[in-house]
């Protein structure tokens, strides 16, 4: 059956993708039914603050260039038409921006901040939930569970303004080292040393150019929101591998490889692990929307400058063109995400029907 | 099968009714036992009818009202007088915490509660009935679920409009697809078991099956869904209230009032620490309960 395994795999990927189809559809369908909701969906296209004469030559030109005298289902299809031409409306609360260019402005720096959190939450969440289900029952694995137990239940915002409190204030008025309190970077360090955009992920870039007072500055800026953010899904990875762990050990391949006298690390480490890793992978695709989702909290408090802040601020200020496109790009970064966690998935355990 | 008219069957009230029950008291009993078991269940039920006690007592418990004002107190750190401190008009924080209670609970209860009916309906008929309904149901579940939980909420209060009850309704439009894809995939691994098929062979209408067989056995998975669902929406609804799209200026609402102290939060700590202490309890007694049932409903961890 092993030769027959990519040949399957290819079927199942080809399925995946078109079973997005009906979702992506239906995806934009919601963020079409939402922006006629809000209020003209004219506003998506106009520019804010033109003069009062030209501004209702400029609602006709956009009424006739979008379609949005025509029947509401003709203006679905043109939505979807413009969507794919890549014309996404303007962003009012962006100077006006083209949508497109504003997701370009800001994308980097939440992809860039959720990309920490990942990889801070799965280096700690995996030793941790390992060391929970090998000391079962003992102080370790009590204080391990209290720690994710406390971190799926801490509202974020609020987590993120204590850490502003502690590691910023507190530190600085006692004169010691501390921590920015918000933003990328410092202001003054990108002046001084102005930074060469080649991926817009600052402390990619820096590393690229050499640039190392801004890798220092951006470094430094992410510890308290990446932590902030990586809480939760720390504490969910944690939790799924200590469980999925307990499970693998309990298995008679494991109890084989202790009889033959194997240690305990290596059981652990190069029998156990690998397949305890499989569920903690699924649930990294779960946290993702999570992590999406607590970046629009934590930008927010750490005036990140990416699309949570942006998002917030175009709601705030009934900006429909960044609304809509705010939602539908993290609809499709969302289920790709977990479409590729799916294929990992399916690729890590030969288990698993693809059907 | 009501029709069935054995000898055993021929017993009538309450001693009928109790040897019905039997079985059933015998397992509530096992569970409460194996519930005690675990201290950090326990100290989650304390906390989750603390919770529940100061929200309906509130009237009582709480030494102001909810809008009283002490102009002459503004910005005041913990005190005998305001043991949470008060906020910058001069408000006592912690009666003001013990009011947000009611509140904050009554949207997370409303908002499961609402959730669990809409989506137990979808998701019975869809499993039931399968085919093209099924189908159908499924891919709108699918699409609701493609959007993170909050984002979408954030989408729909701001086409509804910002205020309480839309965040509530928005809430409920983002919650309910998970327990119709609960209820579904209960009913589709129940209706393949064994009483199901002998209820059907005794002649046993759709409705009556799934009302009387299918959705008492898909109980508890729903129960434990409910209760850590009722975290994650004091959560969710509070981190929507804290960015501006629930509670006014001047409501007690645990959100609200961590977004005013925030404003404060190096002269003052303390008007944003004791509610985000408020959220954090009570999201932790529902997660440890909720935790806690799943343990000991599982069958296969019970014996």
């Amino acid at each position: 059956m092993r030769e027959a395994f990519p040949l399957k795999m290819r079927d199942y990927i080809i399925r995946r993708l078109l079973l997005l189809i009906p979702v992506l559809m239906g995806i934009s369908m919601v963020t079409f039914t939402l922006s006629h909701m809000i209020g003209d969906p004219v506003a998506a296209y106009l520019p804010g603050g033109a003069v009062e004469r030209i501004r209702e030559q400029q609602i006709q030109q956009i009424i006739k260039a979008h379609h949005l005298d025509e029947p509401i289902y003709m203006q679905y299809w043109y939505y979807v038409n413009d969507i794919m031409r890549g014309d996404w409306g303007i962003s009012r609360s962006d100077h006006d921006r083209p949508v497109v260019v504003s997701i370009q402005n800001y994308f980097p720096a939440t992809f860039e901040l959720t990309l920490v959190a990942i990889v801070v939450s799965l280096l700690m969440g995996i030793p941790m939930g390992i060391i929970s289900a090998t000391k079962k029952d003992k102080p370790a694995d009590h204080a391990t569970r209290l720690f994710s137990l406390t971190g799926i239940s801490i509202p974020i915002f609020w987590f993120a303004l204590l850490l502003q409190y502690t590691f910023f204030y507190q530190l600085k008025i006692n004169k010691l080292p501390y921590l920015p309190l918000e933003g990328r970077v410092d202001d003054f360090v990108m002046i001084s040393h102005p930074l060469k955009t080649v991926t817009g992920f600052y402390i990619l870039d820096s590393i690229i150019t050499g640039n190392w007072p801004v890798l220092i500055s951006s470094l430094s800026h992410i510890i308290l929101p990446g932590f902030a953010l990586a809480y939760a899904t720390l504490a969910l990875i944690t939790r799924m591998m200590r469980s999925s762990m307990l499970e693998v050990l309990r298995q008679d391949y494991i109890t084989l490889a202790k009889s033959k006298g194997l240690s305990e690390r290596v059981v652990i480490y190069k029998h156990a692990l690998k397949n305890a890793m499989i569920p903690t992978v699924t649930v990294t695709g779960i946290a993702f929307g999570g992590l999406l989702a607590g970046a629009v909290l934590t930008e927010t408090v750490f005036a990140w400058p990416g699309m949570g802040r942006w998002a917030t601020g175009a709601i705030l200020t009934d900006d429909i063109g960044a609304i809509m496109g705010f939602t539908l790009l993290i609809a499709v970064v969302y289920i790709v995400a977990n479409l590729i966690v799916d294929l990992i998935y399916a690729a890590l355990d030969p288990r698993i029907k693809l059907g | 099968m009501a029709e069935l008219k054995s000898p055993l069957r021929m017993k009538s009230g309450i001693s009928k009714w109790r040897e019905d029950m039997a079985p059933r008291v015998r397992e509530l009993r096992f569970t409460i036992y194996l519930l005690r078991q675990s201290p950090l269940v326990v100290a989650g039920f304390i906390l989750m009818f603390a919770f529940i006690a100061m929200a309906i007592f509130a009237p009582w418990i709480a030494p102001y009202g909810p809008e009283e004002r002490i102009w002459e107190a503004k910005l005041q750190p913990p005190s005998s007088q305001h043991i949470f401190g008060t906020d910058e008009s001069g408000g006592d924080i912690f009666s003001r915490i013990i009011w947000a209670s009611q509140l904050d609970l009554a949207i997370a209860v409303t908002v499961v509660v609402t959730a669990m009916a809409i989506g137990s309906a979808m998701g019975a008929a869809s499993g039931y009935l399968g085919g093209k309904i099924d189908e159908v149901m499924m891919r709108i579940t699918d699409i609701f679920l493609a959007f993170p939980a909050l984002i979408l909420a954030m989408t729909i209060a701001a086409a509804l409009g910002r205020n309480l009850t839309n965040l509530t309704i928005a809430l409920i439009v983002v919650w309910w697809p998970a327990y119709a894809r609960l209820i579904r995939g209960q009913v589709l691994s129940e209706r393949e078991k064994l009483y199901v098929e002998a209820a059907r062979a005794v002649g046993a209408p759709t409705r009556r099956i799934i009302f009387r067989h299918v959705l008492p056995n898909s109980i508890y998975p729903l129960l434990v869904n409910a209760t850590l669902d009722l975290g994650g929406v004091i959560l969710t609804a509070a981190g929507l209230s804290f960015i501006g799209f629930g509670a006014g200026a001047g409501i007690a609402e645990w959100g609200r009032m961590i977004a005013d102290g925030r404003n404060y939060l190096f002269q003052s700590p303390w008007m944003a620490t004791f509610p985000g202490l408020a959220i954090l309890l009570s999201a932790l007694a529902m997660n440890l309960v909720g935790d806690g049932l799943r343990d000991v409903l599982d069958p296969r961890l019970r014996r």
